[in-house]
């Protein structure tokens, strides 16, 4: 038995709450989950079936490799072709589409390209591979950036000259004011990010009450927990309220971990961001501090980077997707020419894209 | 992306963790949770742990659920 998982599965309870949800529903209302691990636990576990008629959701921006640029990955397959690179990433970017190529077609060219679990299993890569340059590809919202962070301090307290890091990691708040600010969006409460949440702390979301007036649940990811994220959600509207409920008490303490936001205040710097669908965003993006420049690629290989062309235009319509305002089944190339073995886009890609998640459970 | 599984602890040895989930062991760095003891459950990420589950939580949700059922019943 997987302990604190499979009792927010139990059938009995996931009834119950869905029957309840039934009872105080103020009408249709769109919410929006915003992280692609709820996408992908909806769709799996079937949630949608159970919500109350009118109720929808919709997918926000929360599948990093989804939000990753074709510019970020144009640049970071560039690096590859540098002699001696040894390129390491997360295996969920191996097969997304670069303007012209991908990780994965790469590899069987001869580059390369190493799948780790662990940002410090690239480090570890470095070290036994002296004569590599290893370039880690740093993807991932606030709950992988501590991972990266310990990676860049075990690096530089070893003074491993051939390990950097090209960091394309995002954070969620600053993309949310930007994607609400929009206008374009029309929801009606967001089921925030959980894990994301154990490392910003609830509080760095009040301002989506306090300036959208939107109603906000943090929210884990088995069905109980989804399915009281939107009971949070519906009960918030119904009483023509708007806060930061949170519904994740058992991983998401209040305050955040203090020790969290100091390592990656001690590693990373927010910098401008381009984000898939949704622009440049200021301050939403993480760089490397200056004290961390020897292990930052985009210092060390600035010259190789400045030569990427940009990236293509692409018939993917991911972006759209992103926003939530496209629904994967009313693109028109999903399920024709875009399908996970011949995937047009990271969203179609992504185990956690949108339309991956649409494609594998909810096709008809 | 975001997965993060709950796996309890069986070793420590400074910042390194060994904990499992189904018989499966990985290693945790403990850096975000220096507190955390053998038994505790965390949520490990891409090799690190994210935060511990807090037990007393994980039961007040459940029992809350369940007593909301059975007044519905009654």
């Amino acid at each position: 038995m997987m302990k604190y998982s499979e009792e927010y599965r139990d059938q009995e309870l996931v009834h119950k709450l869905s029957r309840r949800l039934r009872e105080f529903s103020p009408g249709p209302a769109t919410l929006m989950e915003v992280c692609g691990t709820h996408t992908m636990a909806v769709a799996r576990f079937g949630l949608k079936s159970l919500l109350p008629p009118g109720v929808k959701l919709v997918s926000g921006p929360g599948c990093p490799v989804c939000v990753t640029s074709q510019e970020d990955i144009d640049a970071f397959l560039a690096l590859g072709g540098m002699p001696g690179t040894l390129l390491a990433t997360f295996g969920d970017m191996m097969r997304v589409p670069g303007s012209l190529t991908s990780l994965e077609k790469e590899r069987a060219q001869g580059t390369e390209v190493r799948v780790v679990y662990s940002p410090l299993d690239a480090v570890a890569l470095a070290r036994e591979n002296p004569d590599r340059e290893v370039i880690f590809f740093g993807v991932g919202f606030e709950t992988t950036m501590p991972a990266t962070a310990v990676a860049a301090k075990a690096a530089a307290a070893e003074n491993l000259a051939n390990f950097s890091i090209f960091s394309v990691h995002k954070t969620m708040p600053a993309a949310l004011r930007a994607l609400l600010g929009s206008g374009e969006v029309k929801v009606a409460g967001l089921l925030l990010p959980g894990h994301v949440t154990t490392i910003t702390g609830p509080a760095a979301y009040n301002f989506i009450p306090q300036e959208f007036h939107l109603p906000c649940a943090v929210t884990g990811f088995e069905p109980v927990d989804i399915l009281l994220g939107v009971s949070s959600l519906l009960k918030q509207i119904t009483a023509g309220e708007a806060l930061v409920d949170n519904v994740y008490t058992r991983a998401v303490q209040t305050p955040a971990n203090p020790r969290a936001q100091a390592l990656l205040a001690e590693v990373f710097v927010p910098e401008d961001a381009v984000w898939r669908g949704l622009g440049v965003i200021p301050d939403s993006g993480a760089g490397l501090r200056e004290e961390y420049a020897p292990f930052d690629a985009k210092r060390r290989f600035a010259d190789r980077l400045a030569e990427t062309p940009p990236a293509k235009p692409t018939a993917c319509r991911c972006g759209e997707v992103l926003r939530g305002t496209l629904a994967p089944r009313d693109c028109s190339q999903f399920d024709r020419t875009c399908t996970p073995s011949q995937p047009l886009g990271p969203c179609m890609v992504s185990h956690e894209g949108a339309c991956a998640a649409v494609y594998k459970y909810e096709r008809r | 992306m975001c997965l993060a599984i709950p796996m309890r602890i069986v070793e420590i040895d400074g910042f390194l963790a060994v904990a499992e989930v189904d018989g499966v062991r990985r290693e945790a760095r403990l850096d975000l949770l220096p507190e955390a003891a053998v038994g505790d459950y965390i949520l490990v990420h891409a090799g690190l742990a994210i935060a511990t589950v807090d037990p007393e939580a994980a039961e007040e949700t459940l029992t809350v659920l369940r007593q909301l059922s059975y007044d519905e019943v009654q």
